[in-house]
């Protein structure tokens, strides 16, 4: 795989430990592709989520928890830089669909604006709200219940919501966490569709336990094993030619 | 054999489930007990000017007792004095203790922490007549004189770790995903407890208020050190006040006035009684 040039996030030797003695992520480097979707698969417990939780500083809320080596957002190493401005710029989307539970469909919308700081006009709040709903094709399920709570809606649409939160930020990159793990066939299929379209507009970095779901929309995927970052390639290469044998063994179904 | 053995473990097992449902049913019995004693002796004196009118004079009860007429009166400047002080008291508690309840939910590592979250214990356990005796000293004394204010400072103080713990532990049953989903938007930790967390935790919060209402309401010790009493309505902070659990001991005390007792005790009763199943109600639907 040829190298990337201007990466939009870069892992350089990134370790992350819970405790002293063992290392949850083990010097991992790689380089993430501007408007791609990346997928990071591997067993349970092999250390993707923990390693796209370092990347927007969700570790620092834990003290217990290590993070060494680099991690760059557009070359800006973040580890030295604010939490709150590094997860203005790095959405996440979690396992479980998480709506605040007190807020509207259209608060929820707009919840990182209210958390920031930022006040915005009706009008520009009406835009957005619009605009980043039409985005995860939301708008037309809920435009006439936008003053209902994020929680009245299904599991799918819950889910979608959380995205149009994220993407009201309009962020550098985001990071998806098993976001379709806990939706049903459909819903999940109406992720993806809707990850292969919004990745014109952000870089997608997503950990997912189904082989199946990076070979649909990833272009690259690493794999990653007991901590390591065994192989990262084009998600095609991968699935049809693994170099490593643990790649292939996990591949095919030998090891999981 | 076999078949006998089912028999036997069967039986055991029935006769397990007849002892606890009586003992279940032995512990409902002194609660029941308590509300029916109270209401018999206490419903008929439930009238419109026991709640507008204050404590007669005990020479004013003796002569109606005298003349064979039900006293006269109410313990209007009971309730008066009890919603005052605990208006006073919930003002100051319900802020301070919801956000020292955020801060020990947030840090349970940190060591200050730590050493707060044990003194809230502490304080919890503290015998009320210590409190009493120790805000006259703190209050009463500086203030040269016993006051509605004094008597709010006590049951601010007995208030306090009620509303911390309950605000803490709502808040530690909160999601993790909650506030994270929070914080990874940019929020800063202030930010994202006030718009995210302690909106989500409302309800347990709330009932906790009224379950710290309902516990102190009927504090007599504190009172008596710090409200000391009076048998005029009254509406000043910086004078003596009564509250309904201080006439009822007052009513005890003056032989012309025990017949008042029961009315103020049914009233106290039903008051914490009606806080308690607003707060189940307020739990269950938070619940939901």
């Amino acid at each position: 795989m040829e190298s990337i040039k201007t990466p939009i996030l870069e892992f350089k030797n990134t370790c992350v430990s819970y405790t002293k003695q063992t290392m949850a992520v083990k010097y991992v480097s790689a380089a993430i592709e501007r408007n791609t979707i990346t997928a990071i698969m591997g067993p349970s417990g092999c250390g993707k989520s923990t390693l796209l939780r370092a990347a927007n500083l969700m570790h620092n809320l834990y003290q217990n928890i290590h993070v060494n080596g680099e991690i760059l957002l557009n070359g800006e190493n973040i580890l030295a830089m604010e939490p709150i401005d590094v997860r203005r710029r790095v959405g996440m989307v979690f396992q479980r669909p998480a709506p605040f539970p007190t807020m509207s469909i259209y608060n929820n919308v707009l919840s990182g604006f209210t958390l920031n700081g930022i006040n915005l006009s009706k009008s520009e709040k009406d835009a957005t709200v619009e605009r980043c709903l039409k985005n995860v094709a939301l708008w037309d399920e809920v435009k006439d219940v936008l003053n209902k709570k994020g929680t009245f809606l299904s599991g799918g649409q819950q889910q979608r919501l959380c995205i149009a939160r994220a993407l009201a930020m309009k962020p550098d990159i985001l990071l998806m966490d098993e976001p379709t793990s806990a939706l049903d066939p459909i819903a999940t299929k109406h992720i993806e569709e809707l990850l292969l379209e919004l990745q014109k507009e952000v870089t997608i970095l997503i950990v997912t336990h189904n082989m199946g779901q990076a070979r649909r929309i990833s272009s690259k995927s690493m794999f990653m094993y007991l901590g390591e970052l065994v192989e990262y390639d084009y998600t095609e290469n991968m699935f049809t030619n693994p170099k490593d044998e643990r790649t292939k063994a996990y591949l095919t179904g030998k090891m999981g | 054999m076999k078949h006998l053995k089912i028999k036997k473990r069967l039986a055991q097992d029935k006769l397990m489930l007849w002892t606890v449902c009586l003992l279940a049913t032995l512990t409902a019995v002194p609660l029941i007990a308590i509300l029916g004693e109270v209401f018999f002796r206490g419903y008929d004196q439930l009238t419109w000017s026991f709640f507008t009118e204050p404590t007669p004079t005990a020479y004013k009860a003796m002569k109606a007792i005298e003349a064979g007429e039900p006293i006269p009166g109410g313990i209007a400047n009971g309730i008066i004095g009890t919603m005052i002080m605990l208006g006073m008291a919930v003002v100051f508690a319900v802020p301070i203790g919801i956000l020292c309840g955020a801060f020990l939910a947030e840090n349970d590592k940190n060591r200050f922490a730590k050493t707060v979250s044990f003194l809230t214990d502490l304080l919890q356990g503290t015998p009320s007549v210590i409190i009493g005796i120790i805000t006259y000293i703190w209050v009463v004394v500086p203030m040269k004189g016993y006051s509605a204010i004094a008597g709010s400072v006590a049951l601010f103080i007995m208030m306090l770790p009620l509303i911390i713990r309950s605000t803490e532990e709502t808040l530690k049953i909160l999601p993790a995903s909650l506030k994270e989903a929070g914080l990874a938007l940019g929020g800063n930790k202030a930010r994202v407890m006030m718009k995210v967390q302690l909106p989500a935790a409302f309800g347990g919060i709330f009932t906790g208020v009224l379950l710290a209402i309902s516990r102190v309401i009927g504090e007599t010790a504190p009172l008596m050190f710090t409200a000391l009493g009076c048998s005029l309505i009254r509406f000043s902070i910086d004078k003596p006040i009564s509250a309904v659990p201080l006439l009822i001991w007052e009513f005890f005390n003056d032989p012309n006035l025990q017949d008042l007792i029961w009315g103020a005790s049914l009233f106290l009763l039903l008051f914490v009684l009606s806080l308690n199943i607003l707060a189940k109600y307020f739990a269950k639907k938070w619940n939901q």
